[in-house]
């Protein structure tokens, strides 16, 4: 599960000065939540992401801690302040101790 | 006391009623719910929770916050086998205290927000959510 996470962003590329902005994200993951069985009643282990963030030029946009009980392809819409032109970084933190980054940069228009 | 047949019907009824309602369920809830608060009680106001009140699929149904001001927000579902659902934890280039994602509902229960505000006060706010399909498989 952990190779095929495909995490999906958008971001405007441009902005004024201070602006704030929506951005929305999705990762594909199937956040197994450690509650269903297999066909032979074996309960299935937990398997999902358990933190995800964004950061802007090294400060903090925000910092979410995920539960089992956030559905399969993890969807986060947020806003964000955006003081000059710089980089986005998103982050997801899997329970198998993988890291899936994403960035997007943006323009002072 | 004399039992009539409609004293039993009624009688059985809520009984029934009662040993359906969630104890252990609503008990878990509010630990998680004073973990977050650190034992302080909530108060009102200034948080707004956005969910469906009737959701077709418990797999995927989507919820709102907004907290103006808020520091953290957390997001409880009171009749999931696991409360907590999710902590947002907003940084200082946060466009506003809000944000969308999408959650798992067992059934149909209330669905609960705690903010901690930048004063270290706390507000909650909770919501009915009524599932038709269960969101936890089988």
């Amino acid at each position: 599960m952990a190779a095929d996470a495909k995490p999906r962003v958008k971001v405007p590329k441009t902005a004024t000065a201070g602006e704030v902005i929506t951005i929305k994200t999705l990762i594909s993951h199937e956040m197994e939540s450690g509650q269903r069985k297999d066909s032979d009643g074996n309960p299935i282990p937990r398997s999902i992401i358990n933190r995800f963030t964004c950061d802007f030029n090294g400060q903090n946009v925000i910092d979410v801690t995920l539960e089992p009980a956030i559905s399969t392809n993890p969807y986060f819409e947020f806003e964000a302040t955006v003081p000059e032109a710089g980089e986005f970084k998103f982050t997801w933190y899997d329970d198998d101790g993988s890291v899936y980054e994403d960035a997007k940069s943006i323009e002072i228009a | 006391m004399k039992l009539t047949r409609r004293d039993a019907l009624a009688l059985g009824l809520g009984a029934t009623a009662a040993s359906f309602l969630p104890h252990r369920a609503m008990a878990a809830a509010d630990e998680a719910i004073a973990e977050f608060t650190g034992g302080a009680t909530p108060g009102e106001g200034g948080l707004t929770l956005t969910a469906p009140e009737i959701a077709e699929n418990g797999n995927t149904v989507p919820i709102s916050i907004d907290a103006p001001g808020a520091e953290s927000v957390a997001i409880f579902a009171t009749g999931n086998p696991t409360p907590k659902v999710a902590t947002f934890n907003f940084g200082p280039l946060a466009g506003s205290q809000s944000a969308t994602t999408r959650m798992r509902l067992a059934g149909t229960q209330d669905v609960v927000a705690v903010a901690k505000m930048a004063d270290g006060s706390f507000v909650q706010v909770s919501s009915l959510v009524k599932v038709t399909i269960g969101g936890c498989g089988g």
